[in-house]
């Protein structure tokens, strides 16, 4: 579709240009947005170099700290258990940092730029979807050289296994990132908002101990956790790559229970396209709030 | 007070498409409030194609909330408007298209390179792929910016950084380019160099220029002028015919013979009248006027000293305050407020 037939026009000593809309148009956004994600990305190497700080952190500290503590069980260690959450970790930091960057955006102005364009809410906040999910996966990628160090085996199909994980993981924290950036006017609250949701969604989501014996009430907050089941496929298809024993299958559990009924890998992946598909539906009204 | 609109594209010669072309953006009757508080008043007018127009008026008079509704940012309460021929209600979409934006706050990404947020922005506004790279060179050099291209944002000063802003309106070929204070907060070198910018843009792009500003002397570029206050449009006019319908141009003469001078001047036709310590003339122009004047004084003259209306003078007369004395008015700061907190 082109613009209407315009007014006359005399005095236009340019021409005008025939400003193109309609899906292709809406999709070049999309791309325009992603890309802008990732150079950025690539520019800021403090961000990656943070981001790889505090999961490292995780995983031999507190991997090995905990080691000693929970020991050895049928020949597997808990910095090994702990692997799959320290690289989900990193990659929910990074596609909640990506999306919340839109704070940023607002304080100095470009959002505005954004916001007052003739494009859609909705392709705005796809384009920030894809480019969030795309810089998460690859900091989680970056993550993958770690895996030899803790003892964990890879193989072909469990990198391409992670990388899909990882972005469906990254998806929905993007468009959940979003629609709480929408939310924030303040770069003051930026702060209290990384402190108040993140972490406890980290800690809460079986990234970092196993979810199961947890006392009721904090198995039951567990459960209302998004990452809860994005983690938990993610470190299902590490260990089925990893030769565990039946022991250590059976004490480092990775299902996801409800009532005593374990969920089945799909279901766990359904719920975390319908939070996606939740935040993004909110993320795009809150945009539309902001002008 | 109704504004007088006066058509003003035949008094000057420099706009280009006069005549019968539609008004680039025509107010009719457009008020605005935020509940209590009426940010605009039943204003009318309309902008020629291809003219540079000026809303002057101090902080908080209504320029920015009138810009507002013109880009679509904020609905009109009543009345209604249109820009580039489309309605700014029901046809913002058209509007937005159609029109370049600069607002008073930075809305670059100073961590991409001057480039790179062009191009972001033609893609925003549907650019084709194959007129981007040319574009985005033609209005690095609109700006003078060319060789600067691939310098990230952040290495931009302040003046750099607002005529980049002003090249990317302008990327899109919009049919009018509105400046939200363009000027506001830098040096008078960077002041001029903007200026120089935004003449080049209208003479070589043919684009219609809206401007909000509270400086006196940045209205003088304009063809047309409507003075704004209190939410409504006090005067409007060019720049000269505004100056001439608060008093002529004077001159003030010390002699060495006052009465002398003042007979002769008065036989010669003159108006004059004594002053203080010397005899004051009302002249039409006072530059074409002083070297006759002091021929025809025909005795030694001591000093001249001449005086031209100023747009000080102009807004003096019509709301009976300085420009710039405006602060600790009680509308005053709760229009910044209201209008703050919609821009957020």
């Amino acid at each position: 579709m082109t613009v209407a037939a315009s007014p006359a026009r005399a005095g236009m000593v340019t021409t005008p240009v025939r400003q193109s809309s309609g899906a292709v148009a809406e999709l070049r956004v999309v791309g325009m947005v992603w890309e802008r994600e990732l150079i950025r990305y690539v520019r800021t190497r403090t961000r990656i170099l943070s981001g790889l700080i505090q999961p490292v952190l995780f995983l031999f500290v507190l991997g090995y700290g905990m080691s000693g503590l929970v020991g050895t069980v049928g020949g597997f260690n808990f910095h090994e258990f702990v692997y799959p959450g320290v690289v989900a970790m990193s990659v929910v930091m990074t596609a909640m940092f990506s999306a919340l960057s839109i704070v940023w955006d607002r304080e100095f102005g470009f959002l505005r730029e954004m916001l007052i364009a003739p494009v859609q809410r909705s392709t705005l906040v796809l384009g920030k979807m894809f480019g969030g999910a795309t810089v998460a996966a690859m900091q989680g990628t970056i993550m993958l050289v770690l895996a030899p160090l803790v003892g964990i085996e890879l193989t072909a199909l469990l990198v391409v296994q992670m990388i899909c994980l990882e972005l469906l993981m990254a998806v929905a924290m993007t468009t959940f990132g979003v629609f709480v950036a929408s939310r924030i006017s303040k770069m003051e609250s930026f702060q209290v908002v990384m402190q108040m949701l993140l972490l406890p969604m980290l800690f809460l989501s079986g990234a970092l101990f196993p979810l199961n014996g947890l006392p009721p009430w904090l198995a039951f907050i567990t459960r209302l956790n998004p990452l809860t089941y994005a983690i938990a496929p993610f470190r299902q298809v590490i260990f089925e790559a990893q030769h565990m024993s039946a022991v250590a299958k059976r004490h480092f559990s990775t299902t996801v229970t409800w009532f005593g009924w374990p969920l089945p890998t799909w279901l766990e992946l359904l719920i975390v396209l319908c939070f996606a598909a939740i935040f993004f539906v909110l993320a795009v009204r809150g945009l539309s709030k902001t002008e | 007070m109704a504004a007088v609109v006066s058509s003003g594209v035949e008094r000057d010669p420099a706009v280009p498409g006069r005549g019968d072309t539609p008004p680039a953006v025509e107010v009719r009757g457009v008020t605005k409030s935020f509940g209590e508080l009426i940010a605009v008043n039943d204003i009318s007018f309309e902008v020629a194609q291809g003219e540079i127009f000026a809303f002057l008026g101090p902080n908080g008079a209504g320029k920015s909330t009138t810009i507002s509704i013109l880009c679509t940012l904020a609905r009109p309460t009543s009345g209604s408007a249109t820009v580039g021929g489309y309605d700014v209600v029901t046809e913002a979409r058209h509007v937005r298209r159609h029109i370049g934006l600069v607002f008073q706050e930075q809305t670059l990404d100073d961590q991409l390179t001057a480039e790179e947020n062009l191009r972001f922005h033609a893609v925003l506004y549907g650019v084709p792929s194959s007129q981007v790279d040319g574009r985005i060179s033609r209005v690095m050099e609109l700006v003078a910016l060319s060789d600067r291209r691939r310098d990230l944002v952040s290495t931009y000063s302040g003046g750099m950084a607002r005529r980049l802003e002003i090249a990317r309106g302008m990327l899109h070929t919009p049919r009018v380019l509105f400046l939200d204070e363009p000027t506001v907060g830098l040096d008078p070198q960077t002041r001029a160099l903007i200026w120089e910018d935004i003449h080049r843009l209208r003479h070589e792009e043919g684009v219609t220029i809206f401007l909000t500003t509270h400086y006196m002397d940045e209205a003088e570029n304009a063809a047309r002028i409507a003075i704004i206050d209190h939410g409504e449009i006090i005067a409007l006019d060019t720049p000269d015919a505004l100056k001439g319908s608060v008093g002529s141009d004077t001159i003030t003469l010390e002699t060495a013979d006052d009465d002398g001078a003042l007979t002769a001047l008065r036989v010669a036709g003159y108006r004059v009248r004594r002053a203080e310590n010397g005899l004051t003339v009302y002249v039409e122009d006072e530059e074409a006027a002083v070297g006759p004047l002091v021929a025809t004084a025909g005795v030694p003259v001591h000093t001249v000293r001449v005086h031209r209306p100023t747009l000080d003078d102009v807004f003096l007369h019509y709301t009976g305050r300085e420009i710039r004395d405006q602060h600790g008015e009680g509308g005053v700061p709760m229009f910044a407020r209201a209008h703050g907190a919609h821009r957020r």
